[in-house]
């Protein structure tokens, strides 16, 4: 054998191991992105999820001007953490919809009573089958929607304050 | 006493819920009344990821996404719509992730090829060896 290959086991040993620590130090990004990022919001209707507030359909999404599409769910804890900047987003002149994901109607009034309503329009989501359709995987998401009803961005997670200015900044992209 | 009692609270207090409190969805833990149907939809469900528990497929998660995956796969199968159809449907959203059989397109190539190489080196060093005891 030759002096040369009788290291190459060490070597593959030492790229391993090298391999290893990288994936400990910088695990991999685990959010799943939807693919639906530049494509037509898929067609889907929902009903009103709380009594006095209308539901959601794909049209509503394509009125000429970019919303903020937010799923969310009373039960996700979160969402709760993140409806302040909703509504500063709200204040700031932003129009927010809503799926709710799962959810009872009485929940979702509690909710709303509790920690706020940005919403102009929650459709009620018994079986995440509006969510599947947009390829969201969790709550709380949010996608910004231009005035076609294209999706133009899509943000995993609760919105934190560091996340306002990019969020407003893809909104006025999608104007 | 009290630290006991207080003990005892704590052992009896739910965790934060994480789930919502609607039951599963239809289709999520039922079968399809026709054998056939359900047979091919617990194919696919068994190739298909679930969303939030990453290394599970929907037929063996508990996950209340992937009972909603269960329902979808077994309403369209039901509905008629070929198992390949659904497949695509969800790739088209979450790309070839969700999906547990890796595509037949060229950035999986080298995932098909591999074994073919494996064993064609595999058996280049048997017959060298051979070659080398019969010469030996």
């Amino acid at each position: 054998m030759s002096r040369t290959l009788r290291f190459a086991p060490v070597v593959l040993l030492v790229l391993v191991l090298a391999a290893l620590v990288w994936r400990l130090a910088e695990p991999p990004d685990t959010k799943v992105r939807s693919r639906m990022t530049g494509k037509p919001i898929p067609q889907f209707a929902l009903p009103a999820a709380v009594p006095g507030k209308p539901g959601l359909a794909r049209q509503d999404l394509a009125g000429g001007e970019p919303r903020l599409l937010n799923i969310f769910a009373s039960w996700c804890v979160p969402c709760r953490a993140e409806a302040p900047m909703l509504e500063e987003l709200k204040r700031r002149g932003v129009a927010i919809d809503a799926i709710a994901i799962r959810d009872r109607p009485e929940d979702i009034a509690a909710f709303l009573a509790q920690h706020g309503d940005p919403y102009v329009r929650i459709g009620a989501d018994p079986t995440s089958q509006a969510q599947l359709a947009l390829g969201s995987s969790g709550v709380p998401e949010s996608f910004v929607v231009d005035g076609r009803g294209i999706v133009r961005y899509q943000h995993i997670g609760p919105i934190i304050p560091r996340d306002v200015p990019a969020i407003l900044a893809e909104l006025e992209k999608a104007r | 006493m009290r630290a006991l009692l207080v003990l005892l609270a704590l052992a009896a207090a739910t965790p934060l819920r994480a789930d919502s409190s609607l039951p599963p969805a239809y289709w999520a833990d039922r079968q399809l009344p026709d054998a056939r149907q359900e047979a091919r939809a617990r194919a696919l469900m068994e190739e298909l990821r679930c969303l939030v528990c990453q290394g599970q497929s929907i037929a063996d998660s508990d996950a209340e996404i992937a009972g909603d995956m269960r329902d979808l796969v077994r309403r369209r199968i039901a509905a008629g719509e070929r198992p390949s159809a659904i497949r695509a449907w969800l790739v088209e959203r979450y790309g070839h992730w969700v999906s547990y059989r890796p595509p037949a397109e060229p950035v999986a190539w080298p995932l098909w090829l591999a074994p073919i190489l494996l064993l064609g080196a595999g058996a280049l060093l048997v017959v060298r060896r051979l070659g080398l005891r019969r010469r030996g």
